[in-house]
């Protein structure tokens, strides 16, 4: 009954989209303002069907009803809990109901919001998210539906697969639709903005709160995913460069020169006309990738063409989205003037080049992810761009906008003057200098030369940045009391781009480290061998039968001594799934600041003479590799507390609509 | 179809996902011999895998494929001539690192364009824009001086 509920709301959800998509345009358009005033009740219903909908899947789930077929596909029920519940959205059809939940969520948001707008554009905007919740759900019942029974239901599920059965994989697919659909909301601010004709700074910080929870939670999403590929994926590396990662990495690139460019038209009235479109390519790639996970394209070209249902329904969404989008830009954004002059050295000219590097490292990780599906589709062959294609391209690229930051930061608007930035600077400049001179003195080649320069960049980002502030606070300058005033005092959002810059040092020295000096040991041992990893000692302790839930495996112990004093243990498990048949491996690891203790269990050999065995043993030091994941939180942590900024809570100032009302209050006080 | 793409992609996860890849019974004793093995595995890719290279995978054949690139190694072939040895008979598609050749010139030489394209365009929209505001700040500013000739105070904005 639960599933007929679900699937009845979608239907309803998706016919009420129609009238949110088209009425409220209308009415804009014609002046008429009952029409206008559709949008926020159609936004409100919508929510309201998505989410019965979505928790009669969650419930369909949680009960373990396989009479729906997608239960029954993706879930049984010796799963734990947790993953039941993450079940939901672990498989393609759950995952799309979780999309559109995510979209109602946002549009609801806007609606309730969004009072302080002028009310066409809040009725476009809310228009806009309907035409998009409209396709979606059109997508979903056509192609994707999580509600169709079986008849008769099987009596257990198929599982969902064990890999995906993780803390880290559970969260990972809700946080990063929450950036890929709170790019949405950028986006139909730039739509609704096309057709209203007008870009102002009011526009601009309407749009940068949504912008900045979107990267914020995008953040946390691809931080989640690629923790999750180092402990589950059981090699010790953490980014891949596969097209699935890269598929979330570049709407992450562009959102997050949306998230810059869009200060420059929130302070200097500049930049309107591509900060609309970086909100159109934001979201555009925020679809690309959605597509390219969920067509099969990935796989092969031709598991594309041979079941193109879902691939080309998604393919012209792209293609209407994109191209209708882009159309709307070009015919109207010549209209749009730009505002405040600057001279190429300023804070906006920073920000450009921000721009600059940041979507043209966007394009080329996009071309590395394409090109192998475009060469085999016109018939070129296959080919394979691995990660040295990127380490080639895209590393370099992003070398000077790990320097530019914090310059840029401290730079004036309209006309600055880099040498005496850089003179502020001169104790951050030294401190990365050491760095690389100190790293660089052990160097034994060019990878460590390499290495040393990495090191240099993340010390001056987080120096740069700490020195940023403390000029802000007047420290060492004046009592220190005072200093904790100005610091109480100081605006959000300066204090949390700071710690977004200084978080990003902290990543690019975890990147840095754990790329370039990576320990590793792969031996075969016995229970009271000992294998030594820098300075540590391992006494592999044999291995112990475990019962989990729904699996069973072993569990290794690995005591851990430095200095002959035991620091910690090791449990690296080996994990087989009956129910889906297939085996996960489980890391063992030991953070400590400097670096990972990892170990990962093989094969078990038999010895023959002593009726004992012996297991394959891969033992890795990483080191710094935590700050990685570290910077990542911290990077995400800056924006929340920007967004916690006193102009975005109290919203931008009214606008002239209501110049009488604006007048008594301002004659009251 | 679908059910069949999937059940190739879960086998193909299984393979890559159970255990770990390279095995103790591989490594060669002479340790420069290996360290070369090693910096040319990670740039192969194991065909039946997704996106995982032979050093990190443990299928048969990455094994296999680990197990070859070593006996090259030590009959006396150089890293090119190994890696020609397994192109031959596997093709391109088998390496991490696509080769510069024409069919991925646009690849390796899109980066560069695609660089050069939008510093141009940088360079142009800087020049038009200081250009077409200059005037328009002429503009502006005639009006501006108009209205103070006229000294005409209704025409200013309200105080502040």
């Amino acid at each position: 009954m639960t599933a007929e509920i679900g699937h009845f709301s979608l239907i309803l959800a998706l016919v009420l989209s129609i009238f949110q998509g088209t009425i409220p345009l209308a009415g804009a358009a014609l002046n008429r303002n009952q029409w206008v005033a559709v949008a926020r009740p159609a936004a409100r219903g919508q929510f309201l069907f998505v989410t019965i909908a979505f928790l009669s899947l969650i419930y369909a789930f949680l009960t373990s009803d396989f009479s729906v077929a997608n239960v029954a596909q993706n879930s049984h029920t010796l799963k734990p809990i947790l993953y039941k519940f993450a079940g939901v959205w672990g498989n393609h059809e759950g995952s799309m109901v979780l999309w559109v939940f995510i979209l109602a969520l946002f549009g609801l948001a806007v609606a309730e919001f969004g009072n302080g707008l002028p009310p066409t554009l809040h009725a476009r905007v809310l228009a806009i998210q309907g035409l998009i919740g409209f396709a979606f759900l059109a997508f979903i019942l056509f192609t994707s539906n999580p509600f169709l029974r079986l008849d008769p239901p099987p009596m257990e599920g198929n599982g969902l697969n064990p890999v995906l059965q993780d803390p880290g994989l559970a969260f990972h697919p809700p946080f990063l639709y929450l950036g890929y659909v709170g790019f949405s909301i950028a986006f139909s601010f730039a739509v609704a903005a096309l057709i209203e004709g007008r870009v102002d700074p009011a526009w601009a910080r309407w749009v940068r709160p949504w912008t900045l929870a979107a990267w914020c939670a995008l953040t946390v999403g691809i931080a989640l995913g690629s923790w999750w590929a180092y402990y589950e994926l059981g090699w010790g590396g953490w980014w891949f460069w596969d097209p699935v990662e890269n598929a979330s990495f570049i709407p992450w690139l562009v959102g997050t020169a949306l998230l810059h460019s869009s200060i420059v038209v929130e302070k200097r009235d500049a930049l309107k006309s591509w900060t609309i479109l970086l909100a159109i390519l934001t979201f555009s790639m925020s679809l690309l990738g959605t597509f390219l996970v969920r067509s099969g394209i990935l796989t092969s070209v031709h598991t594309f063409a041979s079941d193109p249902e879902r691939g080309v329904f998604i393919l012209g969404l792209l293609v209407f989205v994109v191209g209708g989008s882009l159309t709307l830009y070009a015919i109207r954004a010549p209209m749009l003037k730009g505002g405040g002059l600057f001279a190429p050295i300023s804070r906006e000219g920073a920000l450009v080049l921000n721009n600059l590097l940041l979507t043209t490292g966007a394009a080329v990780v996009l071309l590395g992810t394409l090109y192998p599906l475009i060469l085999d589709a016109v018939g070129g062959g296959k080919i394979s761009v691995g990660p040295p294609f990127f380490n080639a391209t895209f590393v370099p690229l992003m070398v000077p906008v790990m320097l530019a930051p914090v310059v840029g930061a401290m730079l004036h608007w309209k006309r600055g003057d880099i040498g005496s930035v850089l003179g502020r600077l001169k104790i951050a400049l030294s401190i990365a200098l050491i760095g690389i001179v100190a790293t660089g003195y052990f160097a034994e080649n060019i990878k460590d030369l390499l290495a040393a320069g990495g090191i240099g960049i993340g010390v001056w980002l987080i120096f740069g940045s700490t020195v940023e502030i403390s000029e802000r606070i007047s420290l060492f300058r004046g009592t220190f009391s005072n200093s904790l005033r100005r610091f109480a005092r100081l605006p959000r959002s300066q204090l949390g781009m700071a710690i977004a810059h200084g978080a990003l040092g902290i990543m690019v020295l975890g990147i840095t480290a754990s790329s370039a000096w990576r320990v590793e040991n792969i031996q075969l041992m016995a229970p009271g061998d000992i294998a030594s990893v820098s300075g540590y000692s391992l006494k592999f302790d044999g291995t112990k039968k475990i019962i989990g839930p729904n699996y069973q495996g072993e569990r290794g112990t690995f005591i851990i001594t430095k200095d002959g004093k035991k620091i910690g243990t090791l449990n690296p498990e080996k994990r087989r799934y009956p129910s889906a048949n297939s085996e996960t491996t489980e890391a063992g690891i030991l953070t400590t600041i400097s670096g990972d203790l990892y170990a990962v269990l093989g094969d078990e050999r038999k010895n023959s003479a002593q009726g004992g065995s012996s297991w394959t043993a891969r033992i890795y030091f990483n080191p710094l590799v935590a700050w990685i994941w570290i910077g990542a939180i911290l990077m995400a942590a800056g924006g929340i507390i920007s967004l916690t900024d006193r102009r975005h809570r109290i919203g931008p100032p009214k606008t002239a609509r209501s110049p009488n009302k604006n007048n008594n209050k301002i004659s009251s006080i | 179809m679908i059910t069949r793409f999937i059940t190739i992609t879960l086998i193909a996860l299984i393979i890559s996902f159970s255990a770990v890849a390279v095995e103790p019974n591989e490594v060669l004793k002479d340790k420069s011999l290996e360290n070369r093995a090693r910096n040319l595995s990670k740039g192969l890719r194991c065909l039946v895998c997704q996106n995982q290279s032979i050093d990190d995978s443990n299928a048969d054949l990455a094994r296999d494929l680990r197990v070859i690139l070593r006996e090259r190694l030590k009959a006396g072939d150089s890293d090119k001539e190994v890696i020609g040895f397994i192109v031959a008979r596997y093709g391109e598609f088998v390496l991490l690192d696509p080769p510069v050749n024409p069919r991925t010139a646009l690849l390796w030489g899109g980066p560069g364009l695609i660089i050069i394209i939008s510093g141009i365009s940088l360079a142009l929209w800087f020049r038009r824009r200081n250009t077409t505001i200059a005037e328009e700040l002429s503009k502006i500013e005639k009006e501006s001086l108009v209205s103070l000739l006229e000294d005409t105070p209704d025409r200013r904005g309200p105080e502040k």
